[in-house]
C-alpha cells in the first residue's frame, strides 16, 4: 500500500471533504497564503480560493466564535488553531457555546464544527507552547475528542469528524506530521474511521499499554524493549478519547490482566485517570495488579532539552512501569 | 508635538441615534462625556530626510546621549544578526529579533523613566539590555542553561527581568497588554509614580487583550503607554488583512484615548512621543496609544522565510528607511560618528557575544531537581515525592 505522511493524510481528508461538500471551509491563522504554519493546508488556498481557505486575524476567540456562528446556519467549518495551546483564548466559545448549543436550545440548533491543530510537546517550545490540552476538552459534555497516532487514522477520523453533526476537537501533534504510514489510495474508496473506536496497534498477552497520539509510538518502542525481556505487551491505541471505547480496553485486559496508561500532559484529573477509573470498575476481576500511569511531569514544561526529555514519557519509563505491573524487575 | 495636526474627533462624529429608553443623561442629550480624545493622523517626525532634525519637534537630547542610543541600536542589530547565524548552525533553537525595528524599541525604552515598567512582546531584548541586563544573562536564556534567569523553562527570547522592571515575555499574543494596564492601574491606586510601557505588533490589535486593555486603561485612566509596532506583517498576514482601519492609531478614538502616529524608524520621534505620553500619564491624563510605523526587515523569527509571501521590492524600499542607517547619517553629518567608531562597536559587540556564547555553551543544563522549584511558593509534598522518585529512576542517569 502507498505510504504518506500524517500531514498529507490530514490534507487529503480536508481536500476530499471540501470537494465533496461545498459547506466545508477552513479558517485559521496562516492557513491560506502561507499554506499553514505546519503546512497541513498546503495547496488548499490555490485549489479552493480565499473564500473557503480563510486567513484569520490573530483572534482565536473571534474565529472560533465566527466558526460556531457559521456552523449554526448549516456550514461545516474547520477551525485550525496554530497550536491547541492558543485554543485557551477561545475556550469559552468551545466550552460554553459549541459544546452546549444543541442542548441549551432544546435541540433547535446544532454545531457541526471541527476544531483542530497540533497539541502537546514539540521539542523545546517551552511552558506555553507544549501543553497537552485534550484533557480539558475531553472533560466537556457535548464535545467529541479524537487524537490519532497514525496517518490512516488521521485521515479517516478527520473525514468522519467533518461529517459529524456535533463539535469535534481533533488533536494532532507537530512531531507526528512527518510520520509515514500506509493509507489507501483515494481511488480505493472513502476512508472513514468511526469515532469512539480504539484499535490494537500491537497484539500481546502479558500487559496492555494504553495510549494515544504521539505516545502510542513511544508505547510501541516500549513494547519492543519489553519483548527483548520476554514480556509480551499489547499496545492499545485509543484514537478517540471521547467517546471512549471501553469494550476494546476491557477485552485487552481480559487477555493481559495488567495495564499501563501512558500519555503526555499532566497526570492530575486527566484522561489517564478516567481510563483507570473505568477499568477498575469494568474489569476489576480481570486485574492482577494495580494499573499504573506514566504521564508528563506535574508542572509546566521546561525548555531545556535535557529537562524536557525528563518530563516526557519515554520508552524506558513506560517499560519500567510495565515491569512493575508484571512484578518483574 | 506642535507639527502634528490634532483632530478633535468629537466635532465630526457625535452620537446620532439617541436611545429614549435609557435614563443615562449623556445618552439622552447625545452629549459627549467630556473632552474628545485627540488622535493625530499625521505621522510625527523629527529626523528629516536630509539627515537634520526638525527644530520644531526636536526633543533636544544631549549629543552624548544620542551617540549612546545609537550604539545600543547597533549592538542590538549585531546581536540579532549573530543569533540568526547561531540558529542556522544549530547551536540555539530559536531567535526572534528586531531587525529594522531598533528605533521603536531603543527610542521608547530610553524615554521611559527608571521607575517605569516595561511589559514586552518578544522583540524587545534591546530594551532589556538597555535597562542593564548583562549580555551574558540574555545569551544564557538563549541556551536555557543553568545560568538562564528563567532557569531553562522558557523558549529563547522569553526572558523576565524583574530587577530591570521588565515583565515576562508571554507567548500567547496580547497577554502583556492587559497585564501592563493592571500594573499601571494598581500603581496609581497605591500612588506610586510610575507608568507602564507595553509593546505589541499591529497583529495583536486583533486580540481580545488589546480591546480589554485599551478599554480598561481609558476608563480608569491607567498610566499605560500602548506601543504598537506596526511593522507591516504578522508572520505572513499583512497589516491590511488584520484591520480594516486606515491606521492603528485611530483605534484610540473609540476607546476615548489619545492616539499618536509616529515614524518608528526615527529614534528622535519615538523618544519625543513616548516621553510626552509618559508625562501626560504621570499628570493624570491617562493612557496613550502610539502607532510606531516601522518594518520587520527579517523573517518573523528564525522559523520563517518571508520570501514565500512578500516581495523583495517592498523590503528594499524599507531598507532605504532603515533606522540604523538614518541615525548614522545624522551622526556623521554632525561629526559625532566615524567609520572607525562604527567598526569598533561592531567588533566589540561581536567579541562580547562570542565570549558569552562560549560561556553559555560551557554552562550545564539546569539540574533535574530544579524543575520542581517555583511551581508554588513552597514545594508541596506531592512535588517533593515526584522529585525524589525522578532522581531515583532511569531518567536521572547521567545527571547529578
Ligand atoms: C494567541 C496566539 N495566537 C497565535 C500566536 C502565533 N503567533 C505568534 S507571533 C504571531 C504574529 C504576531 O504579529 P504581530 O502582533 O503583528 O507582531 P510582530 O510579530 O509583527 O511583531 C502569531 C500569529 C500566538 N503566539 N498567540
Amino acid at each position: 500500500m502507498r505510504e504518506i505522511r500524517y500531514r498529507e493524510a490530514l490534507r487529503e481528508a480536508i481536500a476530499e471533504e471540501m470537494e465533496r461538500d461545498a459547506r466545508v471551509f477552513i479558517v485559521g491563522e496562516e492557513v491560506g497564503r502561507y499554506q499553514g504554519a505546519y503546512k497541513v493546508t498546503e495547496g488548499l488556498f490555490d485549489r479552493f480560493g480565499a473564500e473557503r481557505v480563510i486567513d484569520a486575524p490573530i483572534a482565536e476567540a473571534g474565529f472560533a466564535g465566527v466558526g460556531i456562528g457559521a456552523a449554526m446556519v448549516g456550514l461545516r467549518p474547520i477551525v485550525e488553531f496554530m497550536t491547541w495551546n492558543f485554543s485557551a483564548v477561545a475556550f469559552d466559545q468551545i466550552l460554553s457555546n459549541a459544546a452546549k448549543l444543541r442542548q441549551m436550545s432544546g435541540g433547535q440548533v446544532s454545531c457541526p464544527i471541527v476544531f483542530r491543530g497540533p497539541n502537546g510537546s514539540a521539542r523545546q517550545v517551552g511552558a506555553q507552547h507544549s501543553q497537552s490540552m485534550e484533557s480539558f476538552y475531553a472533560h466537556v459534555p457535548g464535545l467529541k475528542v479524537v487524537a490519532p497516532a497514525f496517518p490512516r487514522d488521521a485521515k479517516g477520523l478527520l473525514k468522519t469528524a467533518i461529517r459529524d453533526d456535533d463539535p469535534v476537537c481533533f488533536f494532532e501533534c507537530e512531531t507526528l506530521y512527518n510520520v509515514l504510514g500506509e493509507v489507501p489510495e483515494p481511488s480505493e474508496g472513502e476512508l472513514l474511521v468511526e469515532l469512539g473506536k480504539a484499535h490494537v496497534a500491537r497484539a500481546g498477552t502479558d500487559v496492555s499499554l494504553i495510549s494515544w497520539s504521539r505516545i502510542t509510538h513511544v508505547a510501541l518502542q516500549a513494547a519492543e524493549l519489553l519483548a527483548g525481556e520476554g514480556i509480551s505487551a499489547e499496545v492499545v491505541d485509543l484514537r478517540s478519547l471521547r467517546p471512549l471505547d471501553e469494550a476494546t480496553l476491557v477485552a485487552s485486559l481480559a487477555k493481559t490482566h495488567r495495564a499501563v496508561v501512558a500519555h503526555e500532559g499532566w497526570p492530575y484529573g486527566g484522561v489517564g485517570a478516567e481510563i483507570v477509573d473505568r477499568l477498575q470498575r469494568l474489569a476489576f476481576d480481570e486485574l492482577d495488579a494495580p494499573i499504573l500511569r506514566v504521564s508528563g511531569a506535574d508542572f509546566p514544561m521546561p525548555y531545556n532539552a535535557k529537562l524536557e526529555q525528563a518530563c516526557l514519557p519515554q520508552p524506558q519509563t513506560i517499560a519500567e512501569a510495565a515491569r512493575k505491573v508484571c512484578y518483574r524487575g | 508635538m506642535s507639527n502634528s495636526v490634532l483632530l478633535g474627533i468629537g466635532e465630526t462624529k457625535t452620537m446620532s441615534a439617541t436611545p429614549t429608553t435609557t435614563s443615562h443623561a449623556a445618552a439622552e442629550s447625545g452629549a459627549r462625556k467630556g473632552e474628545p480624545p485627540q488622535v493625530s493622523f499625521d505621522v510625527f517626525r523629527v529626523l528629516r530626510d536630509d539627515g537634520t532634525l526638525d527644530p520644531a519637534t526636536d526633543p533636544k537630547l544631549a549629543d552624548e546621549h544620542v551617540v549612546d542610543l545609537y550604539r545600543s541600536m547597533v549592538r542590538t542589530r549585531v546581536i540579532d544578526e549573530r543569533l540568526v547565524v547561531l540558529q542556522r548552525q544549530g547551536r540555539i533553537g530559536f531567535h526572534i529579533g528586531s531587525l529594522g525595528e531598533e528605533a521603536t524599541i531603543i527610542g521608547s525604552a530610553a524615554a521611559a523613566r527608571p521607575q517605569d515598567w516595561i511589559f514586552p512582546c518578544y522583540r524587545e531584548f534591546g530594551a532589556l539590555l538597555l535597562r542593564g541586563m548583562p549580555l551574558q544573562r540574555y545569551v544564557d536564556n538563549m541556551f536555557g542553561n543553568a545560568n538562564d534567569p528563567v532557569r531553562g523553562r522558557q523558549m529563547p527570547d522569553h526572558y523576565t527581568g524583574r530587577q530591570y522592571k521588565f515583565g515576562s515575555v508571554s507567548s500567547p499574543i496580547g497577554t502583556q497588554i492587559t497585564q501592563a494596564v493592571g500594573f499601571a492601574w494598581a500603581a496609581k491606586m497605591k500612588k506610586d509614580d510610575l507608568a507602564t510601557l507595553t509593546y505589541f505588533g499591529e497583529g495583536a490589535t486583533s486580540s481580545n487583550e488589546f480591546h480589554c486593555g485599551m478599554n480598561f486603561a481609558a476608563v480608569f485612566k491607567a498610566p499605560t503607554i500602548f506601543l504598537c509596532r506596526n511593522n507591516g506583517w504578522a508572520i505572513s498576514v499583512p497589516a491590511s488583512k488584520q484591520s480594516a482601519s486606515d491606521t492603528f492609531a485611530e483605534k484610540a478614538i473609540a476607546y476615548g484615548m489619545r492616539g499618536v502616529r509616529c515614524d518608528g524608524n526615527d529614534l528622535f520621534a519615538v523618544y519625543a512621543t513616548v516621553r510626552d505620553a509618559i508625562a501626560r500619564a504621570a499628570a493624570g491624563e491617562g493612557p496613550t496609544l502610539v502607532e510606531l510605523l516601522t518594518y520587520r526587515l527579517s523573517g518573523h523569527s528564525t522559523s520563517d522565510d518571508p520570501k514565500a509571501y512578500r516581495k523583495e521590492q517592498e523590503v528594499e524600499g524599507w531598507k532605504l528607511k532603515d533606522p540604523v542607517v538614518r541615525m548614522r547619517a545624522y551622526l556623521q553629518k554632525k561629526g559625532l560618528w566615524s567609520e572607525q567608531k562604527q567598526a569598533q562597536v561592531e567588533e566589540e559587540t561581536d567579541a562580547a557575544l562570542k565570549a558569552c556564547v562560549k560561556a553559555a555553551e560551557e554552562t550545564p543544563a539546569p539540574s533535574l531537581e530544579s524543575m520542581f522549584d517555583d511551581v508554588f511558593a513552597e514545594m508541596p509534598w506531592h512535588l517533593r515525592e515526584q522529585r525524589d522518585e525522578l532522581l531515583k529512576g532511569p531518567r536521572a542517569k547521567g545527571h547529578h
